[in-house]
């Protein structure tokens, strides 16, 4: 049965495309970049496949599979999905070929081993989503951090260097620090159940809740700080302008789209359910820097004079509505937090895309160097308001179900009693259309550049290749926005069973300091 | 009396073969001084053959020479490592512009290493006050000639003059603990003093100042800090594949002799398998935690000076100092799974630590410099040095999935299994700090272009092959880790504790 290897069929399909390009005379540029497309577009195939077998009413994961790796450990290879990551995955091999094939042209140089290194992303990305041991999952979340730190530090921008070693450190700074919360996790875990050392994550969820607070709390900070740095919650979020204003487009939509996803990803499926009582007592604080971040990173977006530094400090505000939208510990805010990713993923994914290929014509990205490019490039000008008011949040379109969601759950949540989250948040999408619009219009409307020369350049219109590459993103911006049950469907299941987690936590068990063990709470699954 | 000296040498075969290599390596210096090469191929079939028998005592534990030396499954480890090390080092010389422009002495430097080697299989085994100080004595003013060998070079004389005046400093110092000890305990083998110390009629205060000295020996060896001002202008001046040999091999040895020191002397028999029973027969003082802050101070400076270097031997020097402190955190808890993580460090280190000491070796004979500007652009000057040296910067690092990681993984374990938590976030936050100037390197290799119009750089195959032969290990080992971790756990047995 091809549903036991899926999940790994579909991680490591890339490498095989890596494999493939080094047969690939490096001078033969079309068949690189062929070679490339194709291998990320099967991966997409393929993945369709977990798409169409996934049961929705099943609790726990499915397509495990799994195998002993180190057995003096207890570690082992592995891999399942439940809803969260089936989106997850979706939106990781929907995404690659769409920047590979909307940035066709974008790199001139080393193109062999740039397709490389975007493969091999991809298969770490895909390992982080499907990893149900810790060990593996953190095999994969730095195995990632290298063809990153090329990809920005090779073919970025002109302060790529400086942008690429900032990335690095700050992202590896917390992920020494899991590293250390997850070995006591499987020690700590070890003295509960009797037993020996384990990383397996479905046996650690039904232990790891029973500890005590203060260990709980410590080891909830050090998975989180890991996880805050990567989404990047305020005020861990300094790397992210430089690292996304450097990338090329490709490592942009890709770190836009997919990387910052695992922040939040990591909050949904460790953080949370492994640290329930921690959740209770930190989701106040982190909700006040995720609203922070909303209206900080929004305020931030108004004043920049580069679209591409616009986008990501959108970025800073649109992830703050996930991570609030997390802790606000309702099933809306929850549902609304897992589509608001998938979300972003196309929206932000999109934008970054539609800069790049402005920025392939004419070479620049300050706002003030362009104006009435609408008159000359239609159908750029309408795909980049469909994206912008996507990303808005409009009635119809994919934003705003999420964002709605999370603005309710926030306003319902009994964890986070106090209306002025869900207040201070909505300014969040006010600021939004402000930042995205006021650029929208000082791009796009007004005069046309004396000859038509935007920096030197002339400007024209979108290629059928770039369409064809925009289509499917506005394809998805629209069905979400019409019909998310298709999606909320699948995610519904691991947003209720962790919701009903920490419910169970509040009312249930009264926050023990001392360390005994209770057997009052039924553990998950 | 004879039979039992007879039954001792059958025990002490390794070092026999040794001793006999080295003087075949000196008669052969003498005979082959038209063909210098073929020392080398001598003294590497010797040591081949050494650690052919080595294997052959794994699994024996018992003493020998009136309990002078031991011969158990934690020496033979380490005599199997330092013979390795010896062989690939020998390799190097081969291929080392610097050791080859002494064609006339290089009779003298195979025999030297030799020596040195016998000296480092003595210290592994060394379970006796006085073999530990003549085993020490033997290792390092072999290594001082050696450290000077080129001495046509100004830098490299002034390296063996520095290292031996801290070297005879610190083993004075050291000898004069030993002194104290026996003094105290009346005895000069390990189970002696530790039978003495069990007692508990030994001054406390004379104990520790005992203790302390011989630590300044042990400190100078594995070049810990504030006893490690010789290492780098030792390890700049040196020639390189000394340098490489002194960074993993010597450091071996001196936590071999280190381990087995605190292990044997201070453990307190009659509490054995538990934690506390480690350090209890010196109760009175926690000796754990000065080795702790050793520990921290060690890595800590190491890394932070580090990032100031921009020679590569210099920088390496510093990195294996940080290494060092890494590696002393599994020596603060000394328990099984502290020690099997130490040992499991040092076979991932041997792989890593030479291999980057190998590319820089190999840029040097082509380019003649060592400084981080000559690494602009080799990435693509030659693709196979450049990606071999990110494979072992991103393992000296500690990142998946090489095997420095597995070398860490086991590490941290070890450290919060016994519940030094915060030891374990320092060492993870040096881990970051080393990132730094390890991604400087690789910076310049990958994403700076070649200065001038430096074409690509050609090497020879069989530089290449030793290159690729010590790659496979530090990414193997990293997937696949459970042989290395189960020799390392069957090599924990030490005479003398049951």
């Amino acid at each position: 049965m091809i549903s036991n290897f899926i999940v790994s069929l579909v991680t490591f399909f890339p490498l095989l495309g890596i494999v493939l390009l080094l047969f690939v005379d490096k001078e033969k540029a079309q068949i690189i970049k062929l070679v490339g497309f194709i291998t990320s577009l099967a991966t997409f195939v393929l993945s369709l496949h977990l798409y169409f077998h996934f049961d929705s009413q099943v609790a726990g994961f499915q397509f495990v599979q799994q195998f002993v790796w180190i057995g003096g450990l207890n570690i082992s290879y592995h891999v399942g999905i439940d809803g969260l990551s089936l989106l997850m995955i979706l939106l990781t091999t929907f995404l690659t070929p769409i920047a590979l094939l909307g940035t066709w042209n974008s790199i001139e140089r080393r193109i062999r081993e740039y397709t490389m290194m975007i493969l091999l992303l991809e298969t770490g990305m895909l390992g982080v989503f499907a990893s149900l041991d810790l060990f593996l999952f953190y095999v994969f979340w730095e195995a990632m951090l290298i063809p990153m730190y090329f990809i920005i530090g090779l073919w970025g921008g002109q302060d790529r260097v400086y942008a690429a070693v900032k990335f690095f450190l700050y992202t590896l700074f917390g992920s020494l620090l899991m590293l250390v919360a997850i070995i006591a996790l499987g020690y700590f875990a070890s003295t509960m159940r009797g037993g020996a050392f384990t990383t397996n994550l479905v046996e650690l969820y039904s232990v790891a809740s029973r500890l005590p607070l203060t260990l709980q709390l410590w080891m909830f900070l050090a998975f989180a700080l890991s996880f805050a740095i990567k989404v990047p919650l305020f005020p861990f979020h300094t790397w992210l302008p430089d690292a996304h204003v450097q990338a090329p487009t490709a490592g942009s939509v890709i770190l836009a789209g997919v990387l910052l996803k695992m922040g939040t990803y990591g909050f949904i499926r460790f953080c949370v359910p492994l640290f329930p009582d921690a959740t209770i007592v930190i989701a106040p604080y982190i909700s006040v820097l995720a609203v922070v971040g909303i209206v900080y990173g929004a305020l931030v977006s108004i004043v920049q004079t580069d679209i591409k530094k616009l986008v990501a400090y959108s970025s800073v505000s649109h992830l703050g509505f996930v991570v609030l939208g997390i802790f606000a510990m309702t099933e809306e805010g929850m549902q609304g937090a897992i589509i608001q990713m998938v979300n972003h993923g196309l929206s932000t994914g999109a934008l970054f895309l539609l800069v790049g290929m402005i920025y392939d014509r004419v070479h620049t990205r300050k706002i003030s160097d362009f104006g009435g490019v609408a008159k000359l490039m239609p159908v750029f000008a309408s795909f980049l308001m469909i994206i912008s008011l996507s990303s808005i949040g409009l009635p119809g379109l994919n934003g705003f179900v999420g964002e709605f969601l999370i603005l309710l759950g926030a306003f319902n949540s009994t964890l986070l009693d106090n209306h002025a989250f869900a207040a201070f948040a909505a300014l969040g999408v006010i600021l939004s259309a402000v930042y995205l619009l006021w650029m929208y219009q000082r791009v796009m409307f007004g005069p046309v550049r004396e000859g038509g020369l935007y920096n030197g350049h002339t400007l024209t219109d979108l290629t059928r290749r770039e369409i064809v590459a925009l289509i499917p993103i506005v394809l998805f911006v629209v069905w979400i926005g019409v019909y998310p049950e298709t999606f909320l469907s699948k995610s519904a299941e691991v947003a209720k069973r962790t919701v009903q987690l920490i419910e169970t936590t509040q009312r249930g068990a009264p926050i023990r300091y001392a360390d005994s063990p209770d057997s009052s709470r039924e553990p998950l699954h | 009396m004879v039979e039992q000296i007879l039954v001792s040498v059958s025990r002490f075969l390794p070092e026999v073969t040794l001793t006999v290599t080295f003087c075949v390596a000196i008669l052969g210096g003498l005979i082959f001084h038209k063909h210098p090469k073929t020392v080398g191929y001598l003294a590497f079939i010797g040591i081949l053959v050494s650690i052919f028998c080595a294997v052959q005592q794994l699994g024996v534990s018992e003493s020998v020479f009136s309990g002078m030396i031991s011969v158990d499954p934690f020496a033979v480890f380490f005599k199997i490592l330092i013979g390795s090390v010896a062989l690939i080092i020998i390799a190097f010389s081969f291929f080392s512009a610097e050791v080859l422009t002494t064609v006339r002495r290089m009779g003298e430097y195979f025999s030297l290493l030799v020596a040195m080697t016998l000296g480092m299989f003595l210290m592994a085994g060394a379970s006796n006050l006085l073999m530990m100080v003549l085993a020490l004595e033997l290792t390092s003013l072999s290594s001082y000639i050696l450290a000077g060998y080129t001495k046509e070079a100004a830098d490299s004389s002034e390296a063996s003059l520095k290292y031996i005046l801290y070297g005879a400093l610190s083993s004075g110092v050291m000898l004069y603990g030993v002194s104290i000890l026996y003094g105290l305990t009346g005895a000069t083998d390990f189970i002696g003093v530790n039978k003495a110390l069990a007692l508990g009629t030994t001054s406390h205060v004379s104990l520790l100042v005992a203790t302390i000295f011989i630590i300044v020996g042990f400190g100078y060896k594995i070049s810990a800090v504030p006893f490690h001002f010789w290492t780098p202008d030792v390890y700049e001046g040196a020639p390189i594949t000394i340098t490489a040999f002194l960074s993993v091999a010597s450091k071996a040895a001196g936590f071999a002799m280190m381990i087995r020191f605190f292990k044997v002397t201070f453990i307190d028999t009659h509490m054995v398998g538990l934690p506390s029973g480690m350090w209890a027969s010196v109760s009175g003082f926690e000796w754990n935690k000065l080795l702790a802050i050793l520990s921290v101070l060690t890595m800590t400076l190491g890394n932070l000076v580090a990032v100031w270097q921009n020679n590569l031997k210099r920088l390496l020097a510093y990195s294996s100092i940080a290494h060092a402190g890494y590696m002393l955190m599994g020596v603060v808890i000394l328990s099984d799974k502290g020690l099997a993580a130490v040992l499991i460090y040092f076979i991932v280190y041997l792989f890593m630590n030479l291999g980057a000491f190998l590319v820089v070796m190999m840029v040097a004979n082509k380019t003649g410099s060592e400084d981080i500007d000559t690494y602009k652009g080799l990435g693509y000057r030659s693709p196979l040095v450049g990606v071999a040296m990110v494979i072992f910067f991103i393992s000296l690092t500690g990142l998946p999935p090489t095997a420095g990681f597995i070398g860490k993984l086991y590490l941290f374990s070890a450290l919060l299994d016994a519940k030094w938590i915060w030891l374990a976030v320092v060492g993870a936050i040096n881990s970051v700090v080393s990132l730094y100037y390890y991604v400087r390197v690789l910076r310049n290799m990958f994403l700076r272009d070649p200065e001038g119009n430096a074409g690509p750089l050609v090497f020879p195959t069989p530089q290449l092959t030793l290159l690729v032969v010590l790659m496979i290990p530090t990414i193997l080992f990293g997937l696949y880790f459970t042989p290395i971790v189960n020799f390392a756990n069957a090599s924990l047995l030490m005479f003398g504790i049951q």
